[in-house]
């Protein structure tokens, strides 16, 4: 749930993650990938591995979102109780906020993830006011925030094609200045989560540099885990809690 | 009685009982009772280690005269209350207590508190007199076992007709008879705590009493306060507020309002004081972007100066409170957070190495800098506090299966500790005995973190 009186972050989140289109779902860990056995007659059956998306993951009451899924390795595949194709797409109206589990299984063993369409009751006073400045919502539809895994924060392959689009937004646009904010799950404990917040800010903003942006053009802070963009206790609301968000700072 | 202490590889975690030996010990220091108070020798041998302790009763404070009536009974609370959580001694339970109260020495009955079913060795007893708005207590303790011999205490303790004074004066009497049968160790009831409250809607710094009462707010940034410490001689606390990024901000005991504190870039906290309050070790990434250790002078946080050099996220650190030599620190360069020590310099610094891996957070020194107590949730486990003998790495678990347990801060008597924990649903505040027993909830209201005890 998003937390009600903070009314501007609440807009902005919401506007951020809808832009952003696709919410990575769980990080899976698998032990075994990493070291496989050097002398094994039959190699094991490849593990299977499944991605969902939703797409936007936050609507009104009402909206429709549209879920995409893909899978590897998989000889079934099964969206909520019901079996699926090993890719496809599915749109959904949920009448309130609901997470979507996908499960893909196979020889290799299960894969599971789950995205989260968070409804928003009625319509927000943003659709009635006048119409926001149109380098904010440009700002919005084209910063994609960095994702980062449980602890860690060096930047995942899929943060580099967000930070890819943000960049080119950033060279679009090249008096657009950006604060990034570092944000942490509430697994770790406080102090150390100002500390690994510290690090995903710095993280997302030297991967920026690296494509090309002048680092004058970015301030960091770590918020810890004292900001959550959600405060449910799963991994999909985890996961959006671990970032680098842009805000605009011009 | 150290057998123990030197097997490091047979067994790392032991049960509690058997570090409390060495923490009882340590705490109690060289300076033992003097010779008129030999009898009590066998305190020394130790809390938890099948020993009798010292057995005090203590009888209801007489009322001297109407104007003190209200508050006797307060008062005999409060000293029952403190001597029962000290740790060190065994109090007789109220209905086992003779019917008449002494009042004065005169009026002591020694062979009503050494028989059964009170079975004393020491009776604190005495008498509240008003006059006005100005309180008066006489109060003794008399070893009842050594007919005849002087009262160990006997003192008067002036006071204002309040509560809030019966209660202070109480901690007083009550700390004095720990500090005659603890060898000289002062009790701890006269101690506050400092925390981080929600309950007004942003996280604030507060203030409360070691026993719960008087909790009071101290800042009002109405943004994030958090992680309070206070300075050596409790005049000032350092705490980490947001103002921008994240900075070491600074409360003022004295002046009773937050007084000015360098800003540097980047995010900013977990200040902790040097032993002679004159430098403060912080976590900073101003400088480098990724955070790591600096220290700057306490006053006003000039003369910055960098003391870790690594790559991962270097915070929390701490000095020896006792030698001033070692910092104990939290660092992630390997992955999971995990305790590190170097020199105050930022020389050698190495890894403590724990049983088996996890995430280690938030440690701090004993006064007698001797144990570490800190977080720890190991494989597959939950956040626990455990406490560790430096010189033998000998470890000891002192929260388990009740919830959430973060943030372990040392009373200065090293008998007692401050901690969260989320056992009840919110993170709330709650203090135990240095051997996990005698677990007591301090708050109620909002969610309350981040304790740290004061060092007198």
């Amino acid at each position: 749930m998003m937390r009600g009186e903070r009314g501007v972050r609440f807009a902005l989140a919401v506007a951020m993650a809808t832009a952003l289109g696709a919410l990575t779902a769980c990080h899976h860990e698998a032990p075994s990938a990493a070291n496989p056995a050097p002398t094994a007659p039959t190699p094991p059956p490849p593990r299977p591995t499944v991605t969902l998306q939703a797409s936007p993951t936050f609507i009104d009451q009402g909206q429709s979102s549209t879920l995409t899924w893909s899978s590897t390795n998989a000889t079934k595949v099964v969206l909520g109780a019901d079996s699926v194709a090993p890719e496809g797409s599915k749109t959904v109206t949920p009448d309130s906020s609901t997470t979507y589990s996908i499960t893909a299984s196979g020889p290799g063993g299960d894969a599971a993830t789950s995205v989260r369409i968070t409804v928003s009751p009625g319509s927000r006073p943003a659709e009635v006011s006048a119409p926001p400045l149109p380098f904010d919502q440009l700002f919005r539809q084209n910063v994609r925030d960095a994702f980062f895994d449980y602890d860690k924060y060096d930047i995942r392959p899929d943060a580099r094609d967000a930070l890819a689009r943000t960049a080119e937004f950033l060279r679009r646009y090249p008096e657009a200045k950006v604060g990034i904010e570092g944000h942490c799950d509430e697994r770790g404990s406080l102090e150390y989560n100002l500390a690994l917040g510290a690090e995903r800010a710095e993280a997302t903003k030297k991967f920026l540099e690296s494509l090309g942006i002048d680092g004058n053009r970015m301030s960091t802070v770590s918020y810890g885990k004292e900001r959550p963009f959600c405060t449910e206790h799963d991994e999909s609301c985890w996961q959006q809690n671990r970032r680098g968000h842009f805000v605009s700072a011009r | 009685m150290r057998t123990n202490r030197r097997n490091r590889s047979a067994s790392y975690v032991l049960p509690a009982a058997a570090i409390l030996f060495s923490l009882v010990a340590a705490a109690g220091g060289t300076d033992r009772l003097n010779a008129s108070a030999a009898p009590q020798d066998w305190f020394r041998a130790g809390t938890g280690m099948g020993v009798e302790k010292a057995r005090v009763a203590v009888a209801d404070f007489v009322a001297g005269n109407q104007g003190s009536q209200p508050l006797g009974q307060l008062f005999t609370d409060t000293v029952r209350a403190d001597l029962e959580y000290s740790g060190i001694l065994d109090e007789v339970s109220k209905s086992f207590l003779p019917q008449a109260d002494p009042g004065r020495p005169e009026g002591l009955k020694e062979a009503d508190w050494t028989a059964a079913p009170a079975n004393a060795q020491f009776v604190a007893y005495g008498t509240l007199t008003a006059s006005g708005n100005t309180l008066g207590v006489d109060a003794w303790l008399s070893d009842v076992r050594t007919p005849g011999a002087p009262p160990a205490i006997g003192k008067r303790y002036p006071g204002a007709v309040t509560n809030e004074d019966v209660r202070r004066v109480a901690h007083e009497f009550a700390d004095e008879i720990v500090m005659r049968l603890s060898g000289g160790v002062p009790g701890i009831a006269l101690t506050r705590i400092a925390f981080t409250s929600s309950r007004s809607g942003t996280k604030e710094i507060w203030v409360m009493d070691y026993d719960g009462q008087n909790q009071t707010q101290l800042t009002h940034g109405r943004t994030i306060a958090v992680a309070p410490r206070w300075s050596p001689d409790d005049s000032r606390i350092a705490y980490t507020c947001l103002a921008g990024t994240f900075q070491i901000c600074m409360y003022s005991m004295e002046l009773g309002r937050t007084v000015a504190f360098a800003h540097y870039g980047g995010t900013n906290s977990s200040p902790a004081w040097s032993p002679d309050g004159t430098r403060l070790a912080f976590m900073s990434s101003g400088v480098a972007g990724s955070p790591n250790i600096y220290t700057a002078d306490a006053t006003a946080g000039g003369g910055l100066k960098r003391i870790t050099v690594s790559g991962g996220p270097d915070t929390q650190p701490v000095w020896n409170r006792k030698t001033g030599q070692q910092i104990a620190f939290v660092s992630g360069r390997g992955g999971l957070p995990q305790l590190y020590m170097m020199n105050a310099d930022g020389t050698n610094s190495e890894k403590i190495d724990l049983p088996d891996m996890g995430y280690v957070v938030d440690p701090d020194w004993s006064p007698n800098g001797q144990l570490l107590a800190f977080t720890w949730r190991r494989p597959d486990g939950n956040f626990d506090i455990y406490a560790m003998d430096i010189a033998t790495h000998q470890l000891v678990q002192l929260t388990r299966d009740a919830g959430r347990n973060e943030k372990p801060s040392w009373a200065p008597d090293g008998r007692h500790l401050v901690f969260q924990s989320t056992r009840t649903g919110k993170w709330q505040i709650w203090t135990m005995l240095a051997d996990g027993t005698e677990v007591r909830q301090l708050t109620t209201e909002g969610d309350n973190e981040s304790p740290n005890w004061s060092p007198k």
